[in-house]
């Protein structure tokens, strides 16, 4: 059907990819430099997390791609095409059904567990990056475990705004030891990083991959008088009513109008047919 | 030869007529640039609440000498001894990287002669006073700037300016910005390179005064690089001569500016010499 090898990508890469990942998780939280290989994509269409991907699924996984939680961005259907393509995999929209869920920008609502793993499409690995440009000197301050500058990041945060004003990467020290970017998820998830599931990190344009066996312990970093606060907007959704997840802002009309809706679109999407199905059960008894 | 041989006489009579123990000594410190000297045979005690000015012509090894010291470099010979507060005097040249890295950030500090060396020209100034109380495990947002606006008062900056940039700042209020946040720590033994160069006559008078008030306060010791005579006559208790990266003459400030020995040092002590 295709000329590809399975997943696209040679078995000697994917080999490649496979040692960087599994001394990611060796050391978690650790940048680990990996030859990137061009990818039929731009590298804005997440290839490292394509490439991490393709080294980890096997023809029995159930595939699920998400971009900002939804599964029909362009983004997420392109990556999913792509590996029905060359990889022949199901696929699915339904998290707890999905053996591996690539993502961009959010962790799924629903907990998951121990049989999934979490693929992150990463574009700047380097959490430290923001003060110190130098590639060299960074490495050196994660060996040494210098940290302070990522205070001093939380700090002007503060002295600007009044409050910690990181939203989105808001970064993370993994088993005490590593400083990690989470990638640009919002904050709301950072919490839900210490899980049952493996989570991949793949970074294609800076050849970086790391990783998070499950159960790791992930903090967020604070200040004692300035605690971390995993906060959403302070809705609820507007389709399902759901009041525990994160939330998107949308337009509704040229007036101005806007409304609240789940970012996790299947986890909305679920909620939406339980309810359904709860009413029509309702409207079955009272009609019976 | 002859020029070695006083400055090692100095250095061992000192040592000698000295009960306490040294805070940092230093020697027989070379270092090369391929066949060129960039300093040789470099010897002395440093002892706590001392001040030690090192002068000479452009090119003479001051800051290749000072860089040895601090750590910026790396000796071709010689040692670098400092007396740690958990293993006493160490020789920092051979100990490991992070206990050295370490040093640079607490015990240790260094004042650039341009203060962009020494700052972080996008975090505000509080954010560069705190850095180094957060190296070392500050976590209280509230006392870390609190602590930053004291260390700005110390050094006539404003506390309005606490959340500005140095880009915003003059070139005086940079340095004194940089003196700031390498004193915050109470560090025990300061690099200075320069600390007035290419600042006004008028800028550098009130940047002096100031270091002499924090050295006196906080009993500093100090090794100070300069051109500038007036500089190490106002904060230096003992002076190195430096010319073609040897050390031409030692002593007390005033005995080497007001009586000098070396016709090297009664050149620059006459302003004959364009230093
Ligand atoms: N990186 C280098 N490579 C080669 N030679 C160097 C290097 N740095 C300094 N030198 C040489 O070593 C000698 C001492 O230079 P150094 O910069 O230590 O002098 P200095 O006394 O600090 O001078 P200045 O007062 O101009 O700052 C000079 O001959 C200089 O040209
Ligand atoms: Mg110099
Ligand atoms: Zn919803």
């Amino acid at each position: 059907m295709n000329d590809y090898n399975f997943a696209y990508l040679d078995e000697q890469t994917k080999r490649m990819i496979r040692r960087a990942i599994l001394k990611g998780l060796a050391i978690p939280g650790y940048q680990v430099p990996f030859a990137s290989r061009e990818m039929p994509m731009p590298f804005g269409w997440g290839t490292g997390g394509v490439q991490v991907s393709a080294a980890t699924l096997t023809p029995e996984d159930v595939f699920k791609v998400i971009d900002q939680g939804a599964d029909d961005t362009t983004n997420a259907v392109s990556i999913r095409k792509f590996f029905q393509a060359t990889a022949g995999v199901d696929t699915t929209e339904e998290t707890d059904k999905a053996t591996v869920i690539q993502t961009r920008h959010r962790i799924p609502e629903a907990a998951l567990n121990e049989d999934q793993i979490l693929v992150y499409q990463v574009p700047i690995p380097e959490p430290l990056r923001f003060l110190e440009p130098r590639e060299t000197e960074t490495r050196k301050m994660h060996s040494l475990e210098e940290y302070g500058l990522m205070h001093v990041k939380l700090y002007e945060d503060i002295a600007r705004h009044g409050a910690i004003a990181t939203a989105y990467a808001y970064p993370v020290k993994v088993e005490g030891r590593y400083v990690m970017d989470p990638s640009p998820i919002p904050k709301f998830d950072n919490p839900k990083m210490t899980m049952p599931a493996i989570q991949l990190f793949g970074a294609g344009r800076e050849q970086r991959i790391y990783a998070l066996p499950p159960y790791t312990e992930v903090v967020s970093l604070d200040f004692e008088d300035y605690p971390f606060e995993a906060s959403k907007a302070d809705h609820s959704c507007e389709l399902c009513g759901a009041d525990d997840s994160y939330l998107d802002e949308v337009i509704v009309d040229d007036q101005g109008g806007r409304i609240f809706v789940c970012s996790d679109t299947a986890y909305c999407a679920s909620r939406q047919t339980a309810l359904q199905d709860a009413a029509a059960a309702q409207h079955e008894e009272i009609s019976a | 030869m002859t020029l070695q041989k006083s400055s090692e006489e100095f250095f061992t009579e000192f040592s000698e007529n000295s009960a306490p123990r040294p805070l940092f000594r230093v020697a027989n410190i070379e270092k090369r640039y391929g066949q060129r000297i960039g300093c040789t045979g470099v010897n002395f005690d440093l002892y706590p609440g001392e001040v030690m000015g090192i002068v000479g012509e452009s090119g003479s090894g001051k800051s290749t000498l000072l860089n040895c010291l601090a750590g910026h470099l790396e000796p071709d010979q010689g040692e670098v001894l400092f007396d740690t507060r958990d293993a006493g005097l160490v020789d920092t040249v051979t100990m490991a990287e992070p206990e050295r890295r370490m040093l640079s950030r607490t015990d240790w500090a260094f004042v650039h002669q341009h203060a962009r060396d020494g700052l972080r020209m996008s975090v505000s100034a509080g954010g560069n006073v705190g850095e180094r109380l957060m190296a070392v495990g500050a976590r209280h947002y509230g006392q870390i700037r609190d602590e930053a606006i004291d260390w700005l008062g110390r050094v006539e900056i404003n506390e309005t300016r606490i959340d500005d940039r140095p880009s915003a700042f003059s070139g005086g209020m940079q340095q004194r910005l940089q003196i700031a946040r390498n004193l915050v720590t109470g560090p025990r033994l300061v690099f200075m390179d320069e600390p007035t160069g290419g600042l006004d006559v008028s800028v550098q008078a009130r940047l002096l005064d100031l270091l002499r008030g924090l050295v006196r306060q906080m009993g500093l010791s100090a090794i100070i690089v300069t051109h500038d005579l007036a500089v190490v006559r106002l904060l230096a208790d003992r002076l190195m001569v430096m010319k073609d990266g040897h050390v031409v003459e030692t002593g007390l400030t005033d005995q080497v500016l007001d009586d000098p020995q070396h016709a090297y040092t009664q050149l620059l002590v006459s302003s004959v010499l364009q230093v």
